[in-house]
């Protein structure tokens, strides 16, 4: 008998969607769930109780009551896993950050008084032992990743982008058919799911492994190909945040 | 070898009575580019119309079908403390057409590699051998260099050539399976003036490069020039991403990765197609990188392609079908690097003194 990973799941400000992945792929279900003890997960239980080891953190941090709780969670689990894009990164709410709050506010809940902060990533709050990207997150990796844990083996993410795995699948390159793509900068791990439906990556994975941005703007701007459709792209799930400061 | 003359309208009847009966591949358009040229693909295809004859050339080479982009090597079941190792070598029979020389000739090359070598592979053996390889001629695109590499033509590897000679295909037959086939339909001995005909497409393929590269020596030079700054000035427009070893028709390398299944009743040994370039290609237990630099690993791949390694005599493996220089976002092309590798050796013997006087 192998022993259970004493396991948490906790959404912040995000869809909920990456959680929901944790119940998919049903061939292989009760063989996954036979690994965890699920302490705390509120999409598949009422049941609630707070030791766990294994916190999944979905989401960014958005309010103080947020970064509270995320705190408290950080202190009780052993391991505490950034669960998805909003986490790894901010996600698509980080689109927030580029107006003021009140004007947001303004727009979004007029005349209401609403107690909100800047979108952040977790790591900008605490330490982050496991990134597990994806919008939503890809069940397969999480599966291997679970059972590594559960074995102890190494947690691996594929380092190389997207370009590998939509090669496999004899894809036309995208920016063959004039689209502005992230693929060649962002990790694979997904399938390339969007790119083989026709669909530009729009780097939900972050960051490949020592990516080349410099040589991808040169692509871009040889190609004459819209550069604010690019920094718009790179910003869409604010993962490429780092890189956004190279002269476009 | 046997040679017959088969009408275009008879051919036409022939593949279509060979595709209705097995899983058949061949070339099929899947987009329009930018540019407005059509993109080819190996697609399957389920009868004859499905195929398009006049394809220029698809964007990825036939390699996937003998070496799967993802294969599972094995399985392994545990069971009362021990374990248990299941290999299959199951390969579907499938019928490929349309390959051109090139394709052929890096089938070839992989042969030499993964049957001919110490450790032949058993799953490359078991779809080789479950294949049916018609292979058709073409004229030459722009930016071909298969001249160069001397894979314009090919006699081995396939089942059937077919040259185009107008009204009729001139058939190179190189199995009895394509022999009996055959016999079904209507083909004739070749005539002097189809002979004459196909000497005449010959011609116009080998007269018809407008690209090529000189590999005279190349090895040496690629030995000569392991320090050259060439290396890095490419290397720096290198995206790491792996493209042009996915759709390289002679490109074998690959990664290995073994997983527990989620019931861990078992594991998996999976194989994937790699690539030089990719970042952590060379990085081994522990996690030290023997080539963290992009030139160096944009580099190995001119190596493997180019001087060749000893698993295969040394033998250059790029076929010159240009499909990696094609794909390359970052416009990186065999013909751009070795010119420039070569300029780099020529501008360094101009002032190099006249050879040494006998003693």
């Amino acid at each position: 008998m192998v022993e259970k990973l004493k396991i948490a799941s906790f959404d912040f400000t995000c869809c909920e969607g990456c959680q929901l992945q944790l119940t998919n792929r049903e061939a292989t279900l009760p063989d996954f769930l036979g690994l965890l003890d699920v302490r705390n997960f509120r999409e598949i239980s009422s049941e609630r109780y707070d030791d766990y080891d294994i916190a999944l953190i979905e989401g960014s941090i958005s309010r103080q009551d947020e970064v509270d709780r995320l705190l408290k969670i950080r202190k009780q689990a052993k391991i505490l896993v950034a669960f998805g894009t909003c986490a790894c990164f901010g996600g698509v709410n980080s689109l927030k950050n580029k107006l003021p709050v009140k004007e947001l506010i303004d727009e979004v809940y007029p005349g209401m008084t609403i107690e909100t902060l800047p979108v952040r990533k977790i790591s900008d709050l605490v330490k982050v032992d496991l990134f597990i990207p994806g919008c939503p997150v890809d069940k397969r990796e999480v599966e291997r990743i679970v059972v590594n844990l559960v074995k102890g083996s190494q947690v691996k993410l594929p380092k190389y982008p997207v370009c590998v795995e939509c090669k496999a699948q004899l894809t036309t390159c995208l920016f063959e058919l004039g689209e502005i793509c992230l693929g060649p900068v962002t990790r694979a791990g997904c399938n390339a799911v969007c790119t083989s439906g026709k669909t530009p990556c729009l780097g939900c994975r972050g960051p490949a492994e020592e990516i080349n941005m410099a040589a991808f703007l040169e692509l871009v701007k040889e190609r004459r190909l819209n550069l604010d459709d690019l920094q718009e792209k790179l910003a869409f799930y604010n993962a490429f945040e780092p890189f956004q400061n190279h002269e476009a | 070898m046997i040679y017959k003359v088969i009408s275009k309208k008879e051919f036409t009847g022939f593949i279509d009575a060979l595709v209705r009966s097995n899983s058949s591949f061949g070339p099929r358009q899947v987009d329009n580019d930018l540019r407005g040229n059509a993109v080819y693909q190996f697609q399957p295809v389920h009868s004859v119309d499905e195929i398009a004859f006049d394809y220029s050339a698809t964007a990825s080479s036939a390699k996937h079908f003998f070496l799967p982009f993802q294969e599972e090597l094995s399985r392994f079941l545990f069971h009362d403390g021990d374990w248990e190792q299941q290999i299959t070598y199951e390969a579907n029979p499938v019928v490929l057409i349309g390959l051109r020389a090139c394709d052929i000739s890096a089938l070839n090359i992989l042969d030499d590699v993964l049957l001919n070598g110490h450790f032949p592979s058993p799953s490359y053996l078991a779809r080789r051998k479950n294949s049916f390889v018609i292979g058709m001629d073409h004229l030459p695109l722009a930016d071909c260099f298969c001249k160069s590499m001397n894979h314009h033509t090919v006699t081995t590897g396939f089942n059937l050539f077919c040259s185009d000679i107008g009204d009729h295909y001139y058939l190179s037959i190189n199995s009895s399976k394509a022999f009996s086939f055959l016999r079904e339909f209507e083909t004739r001995d070749p005539n002097y003036d189809d002979n004459c005909m196909l000497v005449e497409r010959r011609k116009r393929i080998q007269n018809g490069f407008q690209t090529e590269i000189d590999v005279t020596a190349l090895p040496t030079i690629l030995d000569i020039e392991f320090d050259s700054p060439v290396w890095e000035k490419w290397g720096d427009k290198c995206l790491n991403c792996g493209t042009c070893a996915m759709v390289c028709p002679s490109c074998y390398c690959y990664s290995l990765t073994e997983s527990f299944a989620t019931s861990l009743n078992g594991a998996s040994r999976e194989k994937k197609l790699y690539s030089c370039n990719l970042v952590d290609f060379a990085v081994v237990a522990g996690g030290h990188n023997f080539r963290p630099k992009k030139g160096d690993r944009l580099k190995y791949r001119y190596y493997h392609q180019h001087r060749g390694f000893a698993e295969n005599a040394n033998q250059q493996i790029c076929v010159g079908c240009n499909r990696c220089g094609r794909a390359c976002l970052a416009g990186i092309n065999p013909k751009d690097v070795i010119n420039d590798l070569r300029m780099e050796k020529e501008s360094c013997m101009t002032c190099a003194s006249s050879s040494p006087r006998k003693i």
